[in-house]
């Protein structure tokens, strides 16, 4: 194409661009720089160099948020692979009705964490639904603290985060399996190969790559996790804040009273390597199980 | 494609396995399958719509109802939407609604608006600096925005946006999400769509107007929703960037009827349904253009 003047593109980009500009890669440059200073969140601050990621390797803090944030990661991950995977084969097949029970169990997805947060705390609350039945039931003596202890709230919270994305991740695989080729699969029948064989051999190497897409999706989400664990115990993390997660300290620590912006962007480093990180590493994980 | 390559299993080169079942006993497992597969999609059902049911049941029950014990009471025996009112009269949530809304809608136009711009100059245009303008929109996609988030409440501070609904919209306001499905949206398009216009001397803006845009209004319509429903669900930036009451979205607000304002359930109950219905009706309505975006997200995510 001729004839267009060069800033012709940069008019259609202009306005998008400063927002990207203004609103991720200034704070994220910023980020990387308040990183090396011990500036507060009101102002100021020097430059102390590689001070804040030292103080990082002695803070139990930090490394509370870091174990409970890896473990949250190691829990939803392979729930988050493997469940939806089963409720697409489950709902792939058009019988009747199927078009309901799909939006249905999407529904989850679309409800703001908020919402699904309140809704588990009352599902799961001392005298909530869980608890009474269980008690009714003879099955524990008194209530189990599923919000009010910190081990306890952060399966509760992983669960909710499992719950909340099977509908997501459930789509994700439906337009997966739809690129299954219905011959391979007619031809390993013919063969004699039951439903579950054919799940195995046909099916799984071709939704492979979407496996991995959802890992690394799931993967980064769970490293981001917050409102669940906010949410379910009131803005707390649990008792003494041990159910903290690493997005969870940040804010406690670079937005609360006598912010140390600094600090906390140190933490935030760790955090954005960490999900670069994993994202690398599940393609790398990959990769090698492929040539293997 | 190792499937292609392994030899056939031993099952299937057995002789002395019959090649077919009788066909009564095939239909007999048809059905059987079939009922299988109900009972299960039941199951999952009763997974997730209970949670929602049970706060809806909890919602409408009146003061005189139990809420808790044990066999739990599933439905309210005098049902009454007396906590609505009384939601309405603890917490100004049709105030926070509003908030919402007013960042949502807004966050609908700029996506689609900027995003749309955005996504015809790297598909259709050639010019120097592409790749560092469509790596930028990357980069926003490779950022978690929990990463940035101390410094962008210094930002936004420093153009005095916190506690301005707009400062909550600003960060979201053209997703690299929404560019990225825009400039693949116009890619797939045909070149001659354009040669057309371009012989009758039609400037750049209103090929991107009359022919170009209305070309791709299922994608538009995706991006659209994905930003309403991220906009009207995101709690984390109001959060953090609203310290003002009045302002509050209603995530933030919604989040502080518990415990803050009340402590009966009813009442929370009731305060949630009012938060979800309205996003649920949306999405049952307008389901075809949700599963669009998620499959075109996802893959492009």
């Amino acid at each position: 194409m001729t004839g267009r003047r060069w800033y012709v593109p940069w008019l259609f980009l202009l306005p998008a661009l400063a927002v990207a500009v203004c609103f991720f890669i200034v704070p994220f440059a910023n980020t990387a720089v308040l990183s090396f200073t011990d500036a507060s969140t009101l102002g100021g601050g020097t430059f102390t160099g590689t001070h804040n990621y030292a103080r990082l390797l002695h803070d139990d803090q930090f490394w509370q948020s870091v174990r409970n944030t890896l473990l949250y990661i190691a829990v939803v991950v392979p729930c988050l692979v493997v469940l939806p995977l089963l409720l697409a084969v489950l709902v792939q097949k058009r019988i009747a009705g199927i078009g309901f029970f799909r939006a249905v169990f999407y529904s989850p997805v679309v409800a703001s964490m908020v919402v699904a947060g309140l809704i588990w705390s009352w599902l799961l609350s001392d005298d909530g639904l869980v608890n009474s039945v269980l008690r009714g039931l003879h099955l524990v003596a008194g209530p189990v603290p599923f919000l009010t202890d910190a081990h306890l709230l952060l399966f509760s919270a992983m669960a909710m985060t499992v719950w909340k994305g099977l509908g997501y991740y459930m789509v994700v695989y439906l337009a997966a399996l739809a690129n299954v080729p219905r011959s391979l699969l007619e031809a390993a029948e013919v063969d004699g190969a039951g439903a579950v064989r054919r799940f195995r051999h046909v099916t799984l190497p071709l939704v492979r790559p979407t496996m991995v897409l959802v890992a690394t999706l799931a993967a980064i989400g769970s490293a981001k996790v917050f409102a669940e664990v906010y949410t379910l115990s009131d803005g707390s993390a649990g008792p003494g804040g041990e159910a903290r997660t690493l997005v969870y300290t940040i804010r406690e620590v670079g937005l609360g009273l006598g912010g140390e912006a600094g600090y906390a962007s140190a933490m935030s480093i760790v955090l954005f390597l960490g999900t670069l990180g994993l994202s690398v590493a599940v393609t790398r994980l990959n990769s090698r199980e492929e040539r293997a | 494609m190792t499937t292609l390559q392994t030899p056939p299993t031993p099952a299937a080169a057995d002789p002395r396995r019959p090649a077919a079942p009788a066909p009564t006993a095939r239909r007999v497992r048809a059905a059987a399958g079939l009922a299988g597969r109900y009972l299960l999609l039941a199951l999952v059902f009763a997974l997730t719509v209970g949670p929602f049911l049970w706060q809806l049941s909890t919602s409408l029950k009146g003061n005189g109802e139990r809420v808790f014990g044990y066999p739990p009471q599933l439905l309210p025996a005098h049902p009454t939407l007396h906590h609505y009112a009384e939601v309405l009269d603890t917490v100004p949530v049709l105030r926070y609604a509003g908030n919402s809304l007013v960042v949502a809608l807004g966050s609908v136009l700029t996506n689609c608006l900027l995003g749309s711009m955005a996504g015809y100059a790297l598909a259709r245009m050639k010019f120097r600096g592409r790749g560092l303008a469509a790596g930028i929109f990357l980069a926003t996609m490779i950022i978690p925005f929990e990463s940035i988030m101390v410094s962008e409440f210094l930002v936004a501070r420093s153009l005095h946006l916190t506690d301005t609904l707009l400062g909550v919209m600003l960060p979201g306001a053209a997703s690299g999400l929404s560019v990225m499905l825009m400039r693949n949206a116009f890619r797939r398009l045909p070149a001659e769509v354009e040669e057309a216009a371009i012989l009758d001397g039609a400037g750049e803006w209103t090929r991107f107007r009359r022919i170009a845009l209305p070309s791709v209004r299922g994608t538009l319509a995706a991006v659209a929703i994905f930003s309403f429903v991220f906009s009207w669900d995101d709690f984390l930036w109001p959060l953090v960037s609203l310290s003002d009451q009045g302002k509050y979205t209603l995530t933030v607000g919604i989040q502080y009827l518990s415990g803050t304002f009340t402590n009966d359930q009813r009442v929370i109950a009731a305060g949630t349904m009012m938060a979800v219905v309205p996003l649920l009706a949306l999405f049952f309505a307008l389901q075809r253009f949700f599963f669009r975006g998620v499959g075109e997200g996802a893959v492009k995510g």
